[in-house]
């Protein structure tokens, strides 16, 4: 074995060229199923992280009736039959398993201070918002706490609003104007980053009330609910439903989706776009065991008299077949080290370029890259070796 | 030791039958020293190769030491071509990229020998043929000679009955050339069948015995 080994290696090293090509065929192909599987994994590790960020145990309500269990088209259109109100979300802080209720509305304003104006995404919220969302504030305070259907006049906003409509000035304290009213400036968010659509630097957060005078609606568009433990979450979601549906004179016409529902789904998309990605690319490994073929068989031609020799010295067919594939199967395992070497660092390059993405290839990946490295390499060189083994040793050793 | 009873080779060279053996009859006995001459084409090399098991006759019987080596399966051949001859080529055929000593160990280890007892004998045959100083050395830093001493070595690294030499000093000048005869010789000295074909009239008739072929089939016979 060690025998075979060295001689091998003495034959690869023999051809450097040779040697060389075939690697980095090799290795592109399973660096690139380890990159572009990183990728995938990092995008719904991204994702998933994403979605714990907005808080464990969250139950999300909306105005439409749909199935419960999960997403589907209709929830996604939010067509209301009956508003979801604040009398709703009073209701539902009845239970004991509730932590908190954040009441949401959405709409959008011209926002301006001084001369300066742009239109922005308005969040009518409630001082719960803050713990629910894990957002943390630079400056100031959040919303007040207290009766949920008083409009104060205050507002919290997204550090990139505060830098594009007061510069380098003082924002605390000062008033802004959104749509036709006047707000005072309590409390500047520091967090950053996406939640669920919403950039929080550019958000302009204002009390709930507020936000249903400005948009003259009295309904509401989502009811965020953090439930005390995760055991609570089907207690707490039949409450809501049931809770709801007596509100509207019995009918079932809201969705109460949990955020587990909502990962499983993007986990499942997200998963089955890294296996296509990583199926794609070992098409990448697949060519580089042709490319192996025909390199061995190049190289079986380049040796003829080396193998007719071989022949004369008393090896058997089967032994010329060992050296053949031995010497694929060094060349692919090179090439699968050299290739998870480069696929790990090109995924470190990622993460460097996108610190946000945790771009780590998962296990099954590096396994099945390598493993259908030495299989190709293994399959691929039996014609080449076969070709070798019934090599004539004197037509062999004539030509030189 | 070799029976050899109407052997035939036949090539199919385009639609044209070459008869490159006809009809050969040859009995060798252990420990001779044979020459076989004729012009190229005559079929000399063809008769080597089969007596080397390199080649399998279309027709007739070949026994070796007693037994039919014609029908024996790919496997069976080649050990026997790895215990029981040796080859020395008139291109040396030497691996490139071995070392004089690595090109000397291939035969043990295709016979599968443990790597100490292997460089034990490789050493011995070396200091034997006067190489062991160029043991290390690859085979486009050692002379023609030098490179035929390093064949003869890996030819008889196995202690093969039978040593079968293909024009030996084709490549050779005079005076390595007359080395490696006297080599053979010495070799056959001490109980090695020696085979050698060549067209240089002046080695074939060192040998005790002598073949003279032409067109495939042997003309006449001498005795030195």
């Amino acid at each position: 074995m060690r025998d075979l080994i060295h001689f091998c290696w003495g034959a690869l090293r023999g051809f450097p060229s040779r040697t060389l090509l075939m690697l980095l065929a090799m290795s592109i192909g399973v660096s690139s199923v380890i990159i572009l599987t990183s990728l995938g994994e990092g995008a719904r590790r991204y994702v998933i992280n994403e979605f714990a960020s907005l808080g464990t145990n969250l139950l999300i309500i909306f105005p439409g009736r749909s199935e419960t269990a999960g997403i589907n088209p209709s929830t996604m259109m939010g067509e209301t039959p009956r508003d979801l109100t604040l009398g709703d979300a009073q209701a539902l802080t009845r239970h004991r398993n509730v932590r908190r209720i954040a009441p949401i509305n959405v709409g959008s304003a011209d926002v301006s201070h001084g001369s300066r104006s742009r239109e922005v995404v308005i969040l009518g919220a409630s001082h719960e918002l803050l713990a629910l969302r894990h957002w943390e504030l630079s400056q100031g305070r959040f919303l007040p706490k207290g009766d949920l259907d008083r409009a104060t006049p205050v507002t919290v906003i997204g550090s990139k609003i505060r830098d594009e409509l007061f510069g380098a000035k003082q924002a605390l304290g000062e008033w802004l104007r959104i749509g036709d009213r006047r707000f005072r400036v309590i409390g500047i968010l520091a967090s950053e980053g996406r939640s669920i659509g919403v950039d929080v630097q550019e958000t302009v957060i204002i009390p709930v009330a507020s936000a249903q005078q400005m948009f003259n609606t009295s309904s509401l568009f989502r009811i965020l609910i953090e439930v005390k433990s995760r055991e609570a979450m089907e207690p707490v979601k039949q409450f809501v439903i049931d809770t709801l549906q007596h509100r509207h004179q019995g009918e079932k016409d809201i969705t109460a989706i949990t955020q587990d529902a909502v990962l499983a789904t993007f986990d499942r998309i997200l998963s089955a776009l890294t296996y296509a990605v990583g199926g794609i690319a070992a098409i990448s490994l697949a060519v580089a065991g042709i490319l192996i073929m025909n390199v061995m068989l190049v190289a079986v031609s380049q040796r003829t008299s080396e193998i007719g020799l071989l022949k004369a010295l008393g090896a058997t067919p089967n032994q010329i077949i060992t050296l053949i594939l031995t010497e694929a199967v060094m060349l692919s395992a090179l090439g699968a080290t050299l290739g998870v070497a480069l696929g790990e660092l090109g995924s470190l390059l990622i993460r460097n370029a996108f610190p946000d993405i945790p771009a780590y290839a998962p296990g099954w990946a590096i396994i099945t890259a390598v493993s259908v490295a030495l299989i190709t390499g293994l399959l691929f060189s039996l014609l080449p070796a076969r070709q070798a083994a019934r090599l004539d040793p004197v037509q062999a050793l004539l030509k030189h | 030791m070799i029976t050899l009873k109407n052997i035939h080779r036949n090539f199919q060279v385009g639609d044209q039958l070459v008869h490159a053996l006809d009809d050969v009859n040859l009995t060798i006995s252990a420990g001779e020293y044979l020459s076989i001459m004729g012009p190229s084409g005559s079929g000399k090399s063809t008769l080597l190769n089969l007596l080397g098991l390199l080649d399998r006759p279309s027709a007739g019987s070949y026994h070796l030491n007693g037994r039919d080596v014609t029908s024996l399966s790919d496997i069976e051949q080649a050990q026997v071509r790895n215990q029981e001859i040796g080859f020395v080529f008139q291109m040396f055929h030497l691996v490139p990229r071995l070392t004089a000593a690595e090109n000397v160990e291939l035969p043990l280890i295709l016979a599968g020998i443990e790597p100490a007892q292997r460089h034990a004998q490789v050493e011995a045959v070396m200091q034997e043929l006067h190489i062991s100083d160029r043991s290390h050395h690859k085979p486009d830093q050692l002379s023609g000679g030098q490179r035929q001493r390093v064949a003869i070595a890996r030819a008889t690294i196995n202690q093969p009955k039978i040593l079968l030499a293909d024009e030996p000093t084709g490549n050779l000048d005079r005076k390595s050339g007359q080395d490696v005869i006297h080599l053979l010789e010495d070799l056959n000295r001490r109980g090695i069948t020696l085979i050698m074909v060549t067209h240089d009239a002046e080695i074939g008739q060192r040998a005790q015995r002598q073949l003279h072929m032409m067109d495939g089939a042997i003309t006449h016979e001498q005795s030195a």
